[in-house]
């Protein structure tokens, strides 16, 4: 049975994002404010709620306990700015990215779409992942963002969505997982992927 | 043109229960505000609103309570207004687990919040309501409509649609959208509560005013009258709340309705 934790940036409303993993099979979810005890947990999840340069600066002063859990195989989903903030820069900040994973945000193209990209866009599955296991192509997501990431090697994103240009939806290496619409709130199909987190970080316990 | 059209049931909560109003009067009661969340949700509503339409202080506490249910049992998004007059109403709002929260007197009688909320929470965190109703009393510098020969302008109303502004609803959607609004939700005061459909004339003026997403609010009756306003009308979500309190139909047949007639939907 999994434990989590939600890493807290301060930004606001993190109490959907609890139920859901709680609703899904969590053993237990726990909100933290930094990451000196991770090892009390199975699974670790960088919500989506806030702004660049605040998130990164919360959370600046545990970025080398966060790389370590990633090498070491913790499972760590990050939602939307939660992924964002894991790679090198972003445009929405002035301050440097995690460099977990290599690659830049940048704005969604601004002259062909409107901004932010707020609301339900269908998920194109490119490659084998954990995350989706079950997961039809296709699929209804909900999403709510202006940046997009582009990470150098382009092998990592195992879903799209088209929004004036392709968006990467869903990008895994290893127990690293980023998604940038919103699994909390994309209904079924999102449920269905929260279980799937779970399942990961339960078979990382056994 | 990728995203779906969203289908949003309304439900208007009056101290902890839904009820519904005819011409923004006459209240009924119509359920359980998390029963009836949790049965839309898992019919396919695309998103909830909820209204909050008495809002005294006591009964706002009982609101933070109903949002808070709410939100550890669906999982689509969520809206919550009425009553949201400064800052720390639409912060407890979104704590208690909203997505966003809808203002509209407050806006009006003060539009810094609206950036002041945008700077916040972000811009997707922001509706703006505007109720708008048709003033046939001549005006200068309004945008002006005809119909059967009359001419009038659309005037946005506050407290509830009781009280005029004086305010061209058409300007006033392009101010809030520069002031940060993520979203403009457009309830027509003439259509509400009629069952006749939206408003066509004032929903097409709106969405081709601003760049924002726009939500069609007020005559929905039927199925077809969803057809309609995404048929004619660039708009990106249609709200309704008594042909699905009601049971007169259902999220999940509306929605097949709209697919087989051509409209991009989530289903």
């Amino acid at each position: 049975m999994a434990k989590i934790a939600i890493f807290d940036y301060g930004a606001g409303n993190l109490y959907s994002l609890k139920s859901a993993l709680e609703r899904n099979g969590a053993e237990s979810v726990e909100i933290i404010y930094d990451l000196k005890d991770l090892e009390k947990f199975d699974g670790l999840v960088l919500p989506g709620v806030g702004n660049f340069d605040p998130a990164i600066r919360s959370i600046e002063g545990s970025a080398q306990r966060l790389g370590k859990a990633i090498d070491s195989g913790m499972p760590v989903m990050g939602i939307c700015l939660g992924m964002e903030m894991l790679f090198d820069r972003s445009e929405e900040g002035e301050l440097e990215g995690l460099k977990i994973l290599n690659g830049d945000v940048v704005l969604l193209p601004k002259d062909k779409v409107k901004i932010p990209h707020m609301g339900w866009n269908n998920l194109h599955i490119k490659g084998d992942s954990r995350l989706l296991k079950g997961v039809r192509d296709n699929s209804w997501v909900y999403f709510v963002h202006s940046y997009r990431a582009v990470p150098n090697d382009r092998k990592l994103v195992v879903a799209s969505s088209d929004y004036g240009v392709s968006v990467p939806a869903v990008i895994e290496r290893d127990n690293l997982i980023g998604v940038q619409f919103h699994p909390e709130k994309s209904g079924d199909v999102g449920a269905l992927m929260i279980k799937n987190f779970i399942e990961i970080c339960d078979n990382e316990t056994k | 043109m990728t995203l779906a059209k969203r289908i949003i049931p309304c439900l208007d909560v009056d101290n902890g229960r839904v009820v519904k109003g005819v011409n923004f009067a006459q209240v009924k009661d119509a359920g359980d505000p998390v029963e009836l969340a949790k049965k839309y949700s898992e019919h396919g509503a695309d998103e909830l609103v909820f209204l909050d339409i008495t809002a005294s202080q006591q009964e706002r506490d009982t609101m933070k309570g109903v949002v808070r249910s709410v939100a550890s049992v669906i999982d689509i998004p969520f809206t919550v207004g009425g009553g949201i007059r400064k800052l720390d109403d639409a912060r407890d709002i979104l704590l208690s687990g909203a997505d966003k929260v809808s203002i509209n007197t407050a806006a009006v009688k003060n539009p810094e919040l609206v950036t002041q909320l945008m700077s916040i929470f972000g811009k997707q965190c922001v509706v703006l309501a505007i109720d708008a109703k048709r003033n046939y009393d001549g005006a200068k510098s309004k945008t002006m409509f005809k119909e059967r020969g009359k001419k009038f302008w659309f005037e946005v109303r506050i407290y509830g649609g009781k009280e005029g502004t004086g305010l061209d609803a058409i300007k006033w959607a392009k101010e809030v959208e520069r002031r940060g609004a993520g979203e403009i939700l457009l309830t027509s005061i003439d259509a509400d509560g009629t069952e006749n459909g939206y408003d066509i004339d004032l929903t097409k003026a709106i969405c081709n005013s601003v760049r924002v997403p726009v939500i069609a609010s007020g005559g929905c009756g039927s199925a077809r009258h969803m057809l309609d306003v995404f048929e004619r009308t660039d708009v990106d979500a249609a709200l309704a709340a008594s042909i699905f309190h009601y049971e007169k139909s259902t999220v999940d047949k509306v929605k097949k309705y709209l697919k087989r007639s051509g409209v991009r939907i989530r289903i």
